[in-house]
Order: structure tokens, then C-alpha cells, then sequence
């Protein structure tokens, strides 16, 4: 395996199993404010219990996020230092901000709505809550900021071979960044709306908690369907727009667009074939790629063959299918969410658990989604680690081997695979013993004397 | 002059880092052998909790700082750096799963376990940083291009050959473990009551003693591996007052702790830390990685600086930005002063 490869697999796999807990930190952040907003106004006890139960969790999640968070703003310096070196003038920035600014207000704020206990009035608490909110979102909009540059490089100034920022807004403000943060935050939403809404219907189906459960369905599938439609119309729609006025060869890759077509068919189905420049065993709907993109069926579509072969995605067919299982599984998420929706408008939610099976069964797909989706943009950004401007080829550490790079991804691997087990039982002693267990965990650690 | 300012603004962070998540780490340390049965870890780990997470967030914004104003330091040294570097991380996620999890399973056997990760983690990570500041004292094999590798031991002696683990940066290390020991236990000495209190106390003095003999021999060991560390203090004589200030805060130490000034005691040892994380500081600049083999391959300040506009546009909202942190940080310490394990009602 070439160096390269390894560096490239060391940052996919500890970002990827990252990100597993960011999505829901920050989704269930919103739900969390929901659930405190309606306590503080009703003065209902029962939703503000429901809010520290799903504290309890958010806690347990927000530990991992952190932990396996830490590597990653050292992965630019340890693995892609030759990218580092000249980009830190542009990106350096975004990401010392996120430091600066939403990790400090989010650890405080945690601190206070988790320990805080009887020293915080009501208020204090909802606004506890309401900041580790506001610094999550602030944390993922500079992670956006960061990734968008690379796909999109603005607002930059070529000094000595390095990058170095012209404008501080117009890196912040990067259309690319501004659509891919509205999409990338919807999908985090959509996580977390999966997850309560599976946790209300676990309860339901097993008839017990049934109260916190009605909260859970209520709240997960409220927000929930607003999220499932948004994630496709409009976020979807206008940053894959974007995306294919600016990254054609993506566009063209992840569709399984090899000819340039006019009336361009979207490919729903089958596997892009690199040898015959074909999709095999295809399930096409004609015109609808055309529109998709330009709002007419006349239009263009470039493809791949218009593109200089040194030019192409380098994963071809994993990009193509990660696109499919992302799209595939988000139109999935509406269907269900809307039906569970109306179900809910008409009182019949609770009762019909064929849907409290869907809701249930659906949570980690969520999961596989967002990650889909993050596959497709960076494999798309391929074969660039700044787009137009630096090759992935040239930007990874060069005086790190393939073999001390294999030696700390496979130490990654097995930690994370540790990680991943302690915080499924972690969460799901949680999840059994309810709202009501008396006392649980983090606060009489923290409280008690 | 932004290569001065810039320099220093990181250097302060390295510093808030290490005052903070310093006694979170002793205390870690104190774990393995002060504190005696579950009521004293609890309360221990209360004295912490709150706050952990945010002092640990001075190692990263720190880390983005250095990345934005000091990018090729930042590549040339985490990459050069790397296997050191991964532990750390490793014994990061270490520190942090098992001081936040130990009580969300009922087991003996899980806290013991924790228990264990949780103050090996801190006393390593307290070694590791140590003799991560005497790698950059001592200089790497710097090459024409800027990037280095360091294996983790070579022959042991700092010269021409390094590795990561030799003579001066064990002794960095263990001088790191000890400072960071005892300001966990000064920490301690304001946080818990009963016995605890009265053990953490009483640990002040055979630390501190360690701490004299060892601070002496890393400053006469500094100034043998790498001379020029005495030429900025020359230059401007009254920047003599750093070391004047290591041994002030060394008899500040001593003097509350025995006359039962716990907050003083512990100001004093962050004086301590910050006087000789300066010092080692001002006894570099501007190198900010030299070279060990003497090429004249030093990564200095000019190199390795952002360009003017971009420490321009950050200056403005790091200050602003850090303002706010200090705000959020002083906020959440008040709520949680007083003793952690004081009967504290939950909700």
C-alpha cells in the first residue's frame, strides 16, 4: 500500500467514525432546546425530565465526539503536513475558531446544564441548553467553512507559494460553504429526530414509559419531517446545483454519467461499469438528471468523457454508489417521516405499530446516510485536495511512512473498535433504564457527595 | 512585530493549557496513590469534572492558533513528531473516556479499571508533554526542506542523532510530572475536604522538594545542551525576573501551603508553570524549532509566519474570541466554587 493510501485511509476512517457523533451531538443539541423550551413554558416537569434523560445521553455521545475529535485537528499536521504548510494561512483559521469560539462555549455550557444541579435557576438551565446548542452549530459551521474552501477555494491570495486569506467574510461567507452547511446541518437533524423518535417507539412497542414515549414521537416526528423534506427540497437540490456548476466531474461520476447527453437521464439503479464506460443493469428515468440540474429537459449534461481522464474521481464506483445509498436512503426518510407525520396529526400514531417498527428500525440509517453523503463529497472533490488548485498526491506527510502510518491506523482501528462497542452499552443501559431511573448516573457521580 | 505578537499569543495558550489541564492531570496522577477509598475518588474526580473538558480545549485552540500563524511549524513539527504525537492522542481519548465514564456501570471491577487508565493516562501524558518542550529545546534533525522525523530513542544522548526519548528529554519529562503532581495537589488542597485535604497537603512537601533538585538540574541541563538559550536574557538583563519568578513562586508554594492558603498555594504553582514555560519560551525566540545537527536548517519566526494580512484579520477575532472564552471560563469555575464534595442537591 503506498503511503498516500494509508494517509488517506488514516484521516477517511478516524473522520468517518467521528463524525458518527458530532450528527447526533448536534441534532439532538436543537431537540434538547425544543424539549427545555416547552418545560419552561408549560412548567410541565414531565418534558423537562424528558430533556435530562436525553441529556444523559447527549453527555455520553459528546465525550466520544470529543475524544475522537482531538485527533482530528492534529491529522492535518501529522498526516498531510505538506497540505498544512501552505494552507494554514486560509484554513488554520476556521479551524483555531472553532476552537476559540464554540468549544470553549460548548464544554462550559455542558458543564453547567449537565453538573449544574440545583446551583442554576430554571431559566439558567434552558439557557445552558440553548448554548451547547449555539456553540455545536457554531463548531459544524467552521468545519464547513474548512471543507468548503477545499472544494471551493474564494477569497485567497497566492504569497510565496502559500495560500493566505484576502477576505475573512468571503471565506466565511463561501456560497459552497453556506449551502453545504444548510444540508450537512439538516442532515444532523435528521439523526437526531431518528433517534428519539426510535427510543418513543421502543417504548411504545415494549408498553412501558408511555408518557416520555407520546414526547419522544411527538417531538422526533414533528421536527422530524420538516428535516426529511428540507434535506432534499431545498438544501439538497441547491447544493447539488452548485456542485455540478462547479465540480462537473463529480457531478458526472456520481450520477454514472460517462457520455454527455442532452435530456440526461438520473440513473436510480445499477453499477457503473469503468471498463465498458457503461451502467450495468440500469433502472434510468429519462430527462429528470437535465432538469434536475439546469430546470430544463434540454439541457447538457457534461460527462465524463468530456472530462480529461487524469481528471476523474479516483474511486469512480464507490463515490457512485455512496451518492445512490445517500439519495436512496434520504427519499426513504421522507416517505416515513411524512406518513408518521400525518398519522400523528390524525392521533393514530401511537397505536399503529407497523410505523412504530419503521421508526425503530430506522434509526441507524441516519447514520449511513450522512456518512454517504460525506463520502460523496470528498471522493468527489478527487483527484484534488484543494480543488483546481492541489493534488491529493501532493499533500500528505513525507516523512511519514506507509508502514508507521499502517502502524497508527491499525492502532486507531482497534481503539475505535473498543470506542464504538463501551458506547453502545453505554447508551443502551440508558435507553432500559428510562426516563425515570432514579438518580442515574452522570449527576449522582457529579452531584452526590 | 506580528511575528513577536503571534509568537507570544501561542505561547500563552501552550501556558492556559498548562495551568488548566495541568491539574486535571495531577490529580490524575494523585489517583494511583493519595487517594484511598470510593468516597475520595468520587470526590476527587467532582473537584475536576465541571471543568476538565474546557481546559482541555486550550490544547486545541492552541493547537488551531499554531496551525493558522505558524503553519509550517506546524506541519514540520506534528509530522516529525508523529509517533509521539499519536500516543498523545491515544492517551488523550485514555484520559477522557475513563475520567468521564467511570461511573456509568455499576461495577467494581469497571471504576478499578478507569481508575487505573485514568491515572496512568495523566501521569504519561504529563511525561510526554514534558519532554515534548525539551525536543524543541533541544532541536531536531531538521532538513533543507523543513520536515524532520524522529524515531522514539536513538542512543539515548541529545546531539546530532536524537531520538524523541533521550538523557535531557526524560529528565523534561519527569520534571513536567512532578510540577503537574503537585499542582494537583494543590488543586486538591482547595477542592476536598477531610482526610483528602489533609494528605494533599501534606504531598506538598516531598513534591516540592523533587521539584527544587529537578527544576535546577533541567535549567543547568538546558543551558549545557543548548547554550544560546542565555543570549536573549543578556541581551535584555531584566528578563532576568523569570527565573527570579520560578524561585519566588517555588517559596510562594511552600509558604501558603504550610500557613493554609490553599488558593494562594495554587496561584503560586501556576506562577511556577507560567514563569518556566516563558522562560523556556524567551530562551528560543525567535527559533521556534532549532536544528540539533547545527545546519542552520532552524525553523525561525520569519520562516514559518503567516503572511501579514492574515495575522491581521486574526489578531481581531482571536481577541475577541478569547475574551469571550475567559468570560464562559471564569463563569463556570464561580458557579462551581467551594468544595466538590460538599451534599450537593441534583434535579
Amino acid at each position: 500500500m503506498t503511503a498516500e493510501l494509508i494517509h488517506r485511509l488514516h484521516f477517511a476512517f478516524t473522520v468517518t467514525f467521528h463524525y458518527l457523533f458530532p450528527q447526533l451531538t448536534m441534532g439532538l443539541a436543537l431537540l434538547i432546546v425544543v424539549l427545555k423550551s416547552v418545560a419552561l413554558r408549560t412548567g410541565s416537569a414531565q418534558w423537562d425530565h424528558a430533556a435530562h434523560f436525553w441529556g444523559r445521553i447527549f453527555g455520553i455521545n459528546f465525550v466520544f465526539g470529543v475524544v475522537t475529535g482531538i485527533p482530528m485537528e492534529f491529522q492535518f499536521g501529522t498526516n498531510w503536513a505538506q497540505f498544512a504548510r501552505v494552507s494554514g494561512g486560509v484554513i488554520g483559521q476556521p479551524l483555531a475558531m472553532e476552537g476559540v469560539f464554540s468549544f470553549f462555549l460548548e464544554s462550559a455550557f455542558l458543564g453547567l446544564f449537565l453538573y449544574g444541579g440545583s446551583r442554576l435557576s430554571k431559566r439558567m438551565h434552558w439557557f445552558s441548553a440553548f448554548m451547547v446548542w449555539l456553540g455545536s452549530w457554531i463548531s459544524g459551521f467552521f468545519i464547513i467553512v474548512t471543507d468548503a474552501w477545499m472544494q471551493h477555494p474564494v477569497a485567497y491570495n497566492v504569497i510565496n507559494g502559500h495560500y493566505e486569506v484576502a477576505s475573512f467574510w468571503g471565506l466565511l461567507l463561501n456560497p459552497w460553504g453556506l449551502l453545504q452547511y444548510m444540508h450537512n446541518m439538516t442532515g444532523a437533524v435528521v439523526t437526531g429526530c431518528f433517534v428519539m423518535a426510535a427510543v418513543g417507539a421502543y417504548y411504545l412497542l415494549e408498553g412501558r414509559d408511555r408518557d416520555f414515549a407520546r414526547i419522544f414521537l411527538k417531538v422526533g416526528v414533528t421536527v422530524g419531517v420538516i428535516a426529511c423534506i428540507a434535506i432534499i427540497f431545498p438544501t439538497g437540490d441547491l447544493h447539488g446545483k452548485y456542485m455540478a456548476r462547479h465540480q462537473p466531474a463529480a457531478i458526472a461520476a456520481m450520477e454514472g454519467l460517462f457520455k454527455t447527453e442532452t435530456g440526461a437521464g438520473i440513473v436510480l439503479m445499477g453499477q457503473p461499469n469503468e471498463e465498458t464506460g457503461q451502467i450495468d443493469n440500469p433502472l434510468v428515468v429519462n430527462d429528470v438528471l437535465s432538469f434536475l440540474i439546469y430546470g430544463t429537459t434540454k439541457a447538457e449534461v457534461t460527462g465524463l468523457d468530456r472530462i480529461p481522464h487524469d481528471q476523474w474521481p479516483t474511486a469512480l464506483p464507490l463515490l457512485y454508489y455512496s451518492y445512490h445509498i445517500m439519495a436512496g436512503l434520504g427519499t426513504w426518510f421522507a416517505l416515513l417521516m411524512i406518513v408518521s407525520a400525518f398519522l400523528l396529526w390524525r392521533g393514530k400514531l401511537y397505536g399503529a405499530r407497523w410505523a412504530l417498527w419503521a421508526l425503530l428500525l430506522s434509526f441507524p440509517l441516519p447514520y449511513i446516510a450522512n456518512t454517504a453523503g460525506w463520502m460523496t463529497a470528498e471522493l468527489g472533490r478527487q483527484p484534488w485536495l484543494i480543488y483546481g488548485l492541489m493534488r491529493t498526491s501532493e499533500g500528505f506527510s513525507k516523512t511519514v511512512s506507509a508502514s508507521n502510518g499502517l502502524f497508527t491506523l491499525m492502532g486507531f482501528m482497534g481503539l475505535y473498535t473498543l470506542l464504538g462497542l463501551l458506547f453502545t452499552v453505554l447508551v443502551y443501559r440508558e435507553i432500559e433504564h428510562g426516563p425515570e431511573a432514579k438518580g442515574a448516573t452522570v449527576e449522582a457521580a457529579h452531584t452526590a457527595g | 512585530m506580528m511575528g513577536f505578537i503571534w509568537f507570544w499569543l501561542v505561547a500563552v495558550m501552550i501556558v492556559g493549557y498548562v495551568v488548566l489541564d495541568g491539574f486535571d492531570l495531577g490529580v490524575g496522577v494523585l489517583h494511583l496513590f493519595l487517594v484511598r477509598d470510593e468516597a475520595e475518588r468520587r470526590a476527587s474526580l467532582k473537584s475536576i469534572g465541571p471543568v476538565w473538558d474546557g481546559n482541555e480545549v486550550w490544547l486545541l485552540a492552541g493547537g488551531g492558533t499554531l496551525y493558522f500563524a505558524f503553519p509550517l511549524l506546524y506541519a514540520s513539527a506534528f509530522s516529525g513528531f508523529y509517533l509521539p504525537l499519536m500516543i498523545v492522542l491515544w492517551l488523550l481519548i485514555a484520559r477522557g473516556v475513563s475520567l468521564e465514564l467511570r461511573n456509568h456501570l455499576d461495577m467494581g471491577v469497571w471504576r478499578t479499571l478507569l481508575d487505573g487508565l485514568f491515572g496512568i493516562a495523566s501521569a504519561l501524558l504529563a511525561i510526554f508533554f514534558g519532554a515534548a518542550l525539551a525536543n524543541v529545546i533541544r532541536g531536531v534533525p531538521l532538513q533543507a526542506d523543513g520536515y524532520f522525523f524522529l524515531p522514539l530513542w536513538t542512543n539515548w544522548k541529545p546531539g546530532m542523532n536524537p531520538g524523541i526519548l533521550d538523557w535531557y528529554t526524560v529528565i523534561g519529562g519527569l520534571v513536567a510530572l512532578v510540577a503537574l503532581t503537585l499542582h494537583g495537589a494543590l488543586w486538591l488542597s482547595i477542592k476536598v475536604s477531610g482526610d483528602l485535604e489533609q494528605r494533599a497537603r501534606r504531598i506538598v512537601r516531598p513534591l516540592w522538594m523533587m521539584l527544587i533538585a529537578l527544576t535546577v538540574v533541567s535549567l543547568g541541563a538546558t543551558i549545557g545542551v543548548r547554550p544560546e538559550t542565555l543570549e536573549n536574557y543578556y541581551r535584555y538583563p531584566f528578563t532576568f525576573v523569570v527565573p527570579v519568578g520560578v524561585i519566588a513562586s517555588l517559596i510562594g508554594i511552600w509558604m501558603w501551603n504550610r500557613n493554609g492558603a490553599p488558593v494562594k498555594a495554587f496561584l503560586a504553582s501556576s506562577a511556577y508553570l507560567f514563569f518556566m514555560l516563558a522562560g523556556a519560551c524567551w530562551g528560543l525566540y525567535p527559533t521556534l524549532l532549532p536544528s540539533s545537527s547545527r545546519s542552520g536548517f532552524d525553523i525561525t519566526l520569519s520562516h514559518a509566519l503567516s503572511g501579514p494580512h492574515t495575522l491581521a484579520v486574526g489578531l481581531v477575532w482571536w481577541l475577541f474570541g478569547m475574551a469571550l472564552a475567559i468570560g464562559y471560563v471564569a463563569f463556570v469555575y464561580s458557579r462551581f466554587r467551594g468544595k466538590a464534595d460538599a451534599e450537593a442537591k441534583g434535579h
